[in-house]
């Protein structure tokens, strides 16, 4: 029952929220935070609750019938995977929710609207064990999100918004087939036509047929994470996006296309997806020094940070199809602290061009002068995404590449060579924005109170997962374990 | 005492974030106190236990403290843990005391600048960096505590962040160390991957029984940690930063450039001796790039004209002659020459602030001079550890240590005389540029009068620094019995030169190099300048003032690639495939809208033409 909570709250409030922001645009901001605080307090019930010893199946679930004539189940399920991407999901909720403060006031109350709705349609993701219902709440991500980037983004919102569209639509469109194909497959060889994630588990299936349909969700989850080709969405993406959209599809989205790895494309298909590994991890190497390469271009600071999401992402698919414990819980790592880390960046890029109305780092320099707690902030988040130890974001990394160089030397060595490259851009975002001469004479508001909490809660939270990440390593490990098992010839 | 061992970093790192939270808002004297008296603190403790560690050493030569399993992913289960032996104590209380000292001066050096509480918080979290680097149990937490102090030298580099030439040194200096570093994570994999830990007793005695001497592993283990080294301690050929880091305030080159961090290289040879002693051909490579690089910094250090890049380039040197000692074996030597290499070098360096900061800024050696009767403390303070650098016989702490050095170079079973004669050479170069230095300074005709004098806090630690600059020599016996508990002893080859003939030949050279920096220098001051007129020897002294020229050769082949390719391919040349396919179907959409004319007779004959075409598919097909 706690599970369907975690989809109606936001679903209910952020109807409400809408309705509400006809009398008061406060009390429609505060249903909106409230709601996702609920959420996230409920995770953190759930994540206290759990038995170490209860980890070897689901920790919750909730299932009813929908369809039962083909198998179709409003089937809720909840693991240590998903369990912590649910936490990172209503955390960075209610911090886009306290960065749109300020920044939304036309259309307050539809805003808010779209905003839980994502947030529900990632919820969905996170725990539907059924295929229907998992394609139903891929679905349901995307038109909120649609609106957000035409309605409320920048100069050149409306193309980025059906470009987004597009690329997730079509590459849903493989999916479903996929899912279908699947599902016919089983039916063939059992006789009973089912969408439940256990039951296609381990179905046998023609090595050919396997590849096509492993291709299918490979494609639709590589747009979203986004690997290398298929990423130019992004960065128009998340640049033209407002800043709660910016940090929920850097954030959250992107994730759902690692968890969607995670949890079908490997378990579902392990002999296609092991044949084709070695391209997976060509595609994440390539995919880490390439997005590197091209935030170093940057010269529009959010156009600079989306690229960096290319290059980090290249760590979750390379540490995925690495396909052993350390890489597959580096991966993770690397997913959860990538939109703590990315997620305040947007933000801190939000707030300067609330006050300064550009991003291109051309017009921007000496910004420390006059804001010192704000450039400060962003020198912290460029650290983490430079990897520094003692940071989050280090511990993912460095556990992908310890994987990976149990498979290749070489790949290791150029991820490697990949977080070097991550220095050039961190220094460079640092360097242009914040320090040098303020030629043009920036006097700008420091961090208010209100950024000042978003900004302390993530320096702590990264702070936690870098020194301390043992108690989220321990949550998702029996999952991880798992999804290792799984992997032919183990 | 001993449980007392993680304060010493976690107190300087409580003082970081108090002064990076409250700093903004904090007055300079309390700013002053918590981030000079953290450091106090620290520097205490790690007395106590240095003299709790001598009089009761514990089982086995070292204490281990662990904090708490930091991460636990199968067999791979780094912790937050220290590790003290005879080694790591060495250099924890030289680092912290010498970070105290060199705190003092700063409260005073940098009164009324802009930034007082954010410089005392980026110093107290390098020394918590640094003593977590020295003290890491396993290699991940001394990799932490690795990219730790090459942040703080970054952050310190370009600290006066609105000259942008200061933020270019510091990127330069993280960038060419990360390097290094990058090279040392790929050792770190090799070496989980083949020995299965991290932590680094267990690493080495894992290597020493499943490694024999030679092996391809513990060659290629030791030359990855090897690439780490020479980037953090300015070795060839990664020194190129170390110069340009003279941009950041002095007493930051006198403690991270000078006294501690650059050496941080020679320490995790050290710790790792193990490996360097199971890949000969490795260790052989570290004693020559020692030798290449202390001979070719001392030719560059003796044309630079800036008083900062004139001390960095003998830091390069001087690191050098550690790594020089690594490589033949005698680990003891180098950490024996880090200790006074620190006391003298961070003289120097405040010497040279009291200087910098009397003549306003001024950087020039060739603009300063007679300055010593206008301030003797500095005078006095300066030659004092000029004599330790250049190695003055019998009285300078300097001396004993380089001595050491060469005569093991001379009489090793790897080395031989030709490491032993650049070494020498060496020291002629290093005599010649530091008197250079001192006659250029102090000697001479008045060129730039002082406006401002040093106060207390400025002199007493210069003071301090010179009296450990002569005494530290003299405690080389007990200090080499300290050392024999951590690391092995030097193994002589039979037959080599006798210690009293390598002693007077340092002598010789030490007084060489005095004379011709007297002679060129003060007895006929026209000589240099003509030596630097002619043709041949204008081209030297580029060639050597712009360190060889390899910050240019890097920029041509290195730099200017990588930002030409990230400009050109700013927009993304991915991109423009899907750009072509949205082209491609606006095309098709203008095609077939173009052929919507509203004429009538024109969609007769489409449809006439259409038919046709289908009719010969259906009877031909």
């Amino acid at each position: 029952m706690i599970l369907l909570c975690l989809i109606l709250i936001p679903l209910i409030a952020g109807a409400l929220a809408w309705a509400a922001a006809r009398w008061s645009l406060s009390a429609c901001r505060w249903i909106a935070l409230l709601a996702v605080a609920a959420d996230f307090v409920l995770t953190l019930v759930l994540w206290g609750s759990h038995s170490p010893a209860g980890l070897g199946t689901w920790l919750a679930e909730a299932d009813w019938e929908w369809i039962p004539q083909v198998g179709i189940r409003f089937h809720l399920a909840l693991d240590g995977l998903s369990l912590l991407l649910l936490m990172l999901t209503f955390f960075l909720g209610a911090l886009s929710v306290l960065a749109s403060w300020r920044e939304i006031t036309e259309g307050v109350g539809f805003f808010h609207f779209n905003l839980l709705w994502i947030l529900a349609g990632i919820a969905g993701v996170f725990l539907a064990v059924n295929l229907f219902l998992f394609y139903f709440a891929w679905e349901l991500m995307l038109a909120p999100m649609y609106f957000l980037i035409a309605i409320w983004g920048h100069e050149n919102r409306v193309y980025a918004a059906v470009k987004f569209f597009i690329f997730t639509q079509l590459s849903g469109l493989l999916m479903l087939v996929a899912i279908l194909a699947l599902v016919f497959v089983h039916h063939r060889a059992t006789g009973v036509y089912s969408f439940e994630y256990q039951d296609l588990l381990g179905t046998t299936m023609p090595p050919g047929a396997e590849m096509w349909m492993m291709l299918g969700f490979f494609i639709a989850f590589a747009v979203k994470l986004p690997a290398i080709v298929l990423h130019t969405w992004l960065p128009d993406a998340h640049t033209e996006a407002p800043t709660a959209g910016s940090v929920i599809l850097a954030g959250l989205l992107l994730k759902t296309g690692a968890y969607g790895m995670l949890r079908f494309v490997l378990p579902l298909f392990p002999h296609a997806a092991a044949s084709f590994a070695p391209i997976a991890m060509a595609l994440g190497v390539a995919g880490i020094l390439y997005g590197a390469l091209l935030a170093f271009g940057q010269t529009d600071l959010k156009r600079l940070v989306a690229y960096t999401s290319v290059s980090h992402l290249g760590f979750v698919l390379l540490g995925i199809f690495v396909w052993n414990p350390l890489a597959l819980q580096g991966a993770v790592m690397t997913m959860i602290c990538h939109g703590i880390s990315t997620g305040a960046l947007f933000i801190l890029v939000g707030a300067l061009q609330d006050r300064i109305h550009t991003r291109e780092m051309d017009r921007m320099g000496g910004i420390w002068s006059t804001a010192p707690r704000l450039s400060g902030a962003a020198l912290f988040f460029a650290l983490a995404s430079l990897g520094l130890p003692g940071l989050g974001d280090f511990v993912g990394e460095f556990l992908v590449l310890l994987g990976a160089y149990r498979q290749s030397i070489v790949l290791a060595t150029l991820a490697a060579i990949g977080v070097l490259f991550a220095t050039f851009y961190a220094l460079q975002f640092v360097q242009r924005a914040f320090q040098g001469p303020n030629t043009l004479n920036w006097r700008i508001p420091d961090l208010v109170p209100r950024e000042g909490l978003v900004m302390a809660l993530m320096i702590i939270a990264l702070l936690w997962l870098g020194l301390y990440p043992r108690p989220v390593l321990d949550t998702f490990e029996p999952v991880m374990a798992r999804i290792e098992q799984m992997a032919p010839g183990r | 005492m001993l449980p007392l061992l993680w304060l010493v970093p976690a107190i300087p790192f409580a003082g970081a974030l108090t002064l990076a939270v409250l700093g903004p808002r904090m007055r300079e004297k309390a700013a002053a106190v918590i981030g000079t008296g953290s450091i106090a603190v620290s520097a205490v403790i790690s007395l106590f236990i240095a003299a709790a560690f001598l009089t009761a050493p514990p089982a086995a030569g070292a204490y281990t403290q662990t904090l708490w399993t930091w991460i636990d992913v199968g067999s791979f289960r780094p912790a937050i843990a220290f590790y003290l032996d005879a080694l790591s104590l060495v250099m924890m209380t030289v680092v912290t005391f010498v970070s105290f000292l060199i705190h003092v001066y700063s409260a005073e050096f940098m009164r009324g600048d802009e930034g007082y509480s954010r410089f005392f918080a980026y110093m107290n979290l390098f020394v918590a960096s640094m003593v977590t680097l020295l003290l890491a149990d396993n290699l991940l937490l001394l990799y932490l505590g690795w990219e730790g102090v090459g942040l703080c030298s970054y952050l310190l580099i370009g600290f006066w962040y609105q000259d942008p030439a200061n933020g270019l040194a510091g990127r330069k200096a993280f960038i060419v160390t990360r390097i290094g570093d990058t090279a040392m994570a790929v050792g770190l994999f090799l070496l989980f991957h083949n020995l299965g830990t991290l932590r680094i007793q267990d690493l080495m005695h894992a290597a020493q029984s499943q490694w024999p001497v030679g092996s391809a592993y513990a060659i290629a283990a030791a030359a990855l940690l090897l690439g780490g080294a020479v980037g953090k301690s300015a070795q060839l050929p990664l020194q190129t930063w170390l110069p340009d880091a003279m941009a950041g305030p002095t007493p930051t080159s006198a403690l991270i450039h000078a006294a501690t961090m650059v050496t941080a290289g020679v320490y995790l040879i050290a710790r790792t001796h193990v490996l360097f002693a199971l890949a000969p051909p490795v260790q052989f490579a570290v004693a020559v790039v020692g030798a290449a690089t202390l001979l070719m910094a001392g030719f560059s250090a003796a044309t630079q004209n800036d008083i900062k890049r004139v001390l960095a380039y003998s830091t390069i040197s001087q690191i050098g002659y550690m790594f020089l000692a690594l490589g033949v074996g005698a680990w003891s030597a180098a950490i024996f020459h880090f200790m006074t290499h620190a006391f003298f070098k961070a003289l120097l360096f405040l010497a040279a602030g009291i200087v910098i900061e009397a003549l306003h800024h001024e950087h020039n050696i060739f603009r300063m001079g007679g300055l010593r009767n206008e301030l003797p403390v500095a005078f006095w303070t300066f030659l004092i550890g000029g004599c330790a650098l250049a190695g003055l016989p019998l009285i300078t702490a300097g001396y004993y240590s380089k001595d050491l050095i060469l005569w093991s170079a001379a009489n090793s079973t790897a080395g031989g005389m030709g490491l032993w004669a650049a070494g020498m050479a060496g020291v002629v170069l290093t005599s010649l540029y530091t008197f250079r230095l001192i006659f250029l300074v102090f000697f001479g005709r008045l060129e730039t009068a002082v406006s401002h004098r040093p106060g207390l806090a400025m002199t007493v630690p210069a003071c301090v620094l010179a009296f450990l600059s002569i005494v530290g020599g003299f405690g080389k016996l007990p200090f080499e019995a300290l050392l024999a508990t951590a690391l092995p002893q030097f193994r002589e080859a039979g037959g080599g030169m006798s210690e009293a003939l390598a002693s007077a030949a340092a002598g010789l050279a030490f007084l060489a190099g005095l004379l011709a920096a007297w002679y060129a220098y003060l007895q006929n001051p026209s000589l240099a300048r003509s030596a630097a007129a002619n043709p041949a020897g204008r081209l030297l002294h580029r060639f050597w003032f712009s360190d060889w020229g390899m910050d240019w050769l890097y920029d041509r082949v290195f730099i200017r690639p990588v930002v030409w390719a990230a400009s050109a391919n700013k927009a993304d040349v991915i991109d423009s495939i899907y750009d072509g396919l949205a082209g491609a179907a606006a095309l098709c959409y203008r095609l077939l809208s173009a052929t919507e004319t509203g004429k009538l007779r024109w969609y007769a004959a489409w449809i006439a033409g259409g038919s046709v075409v289908t009719l010969a598919i259906v009877m031909w097909l």
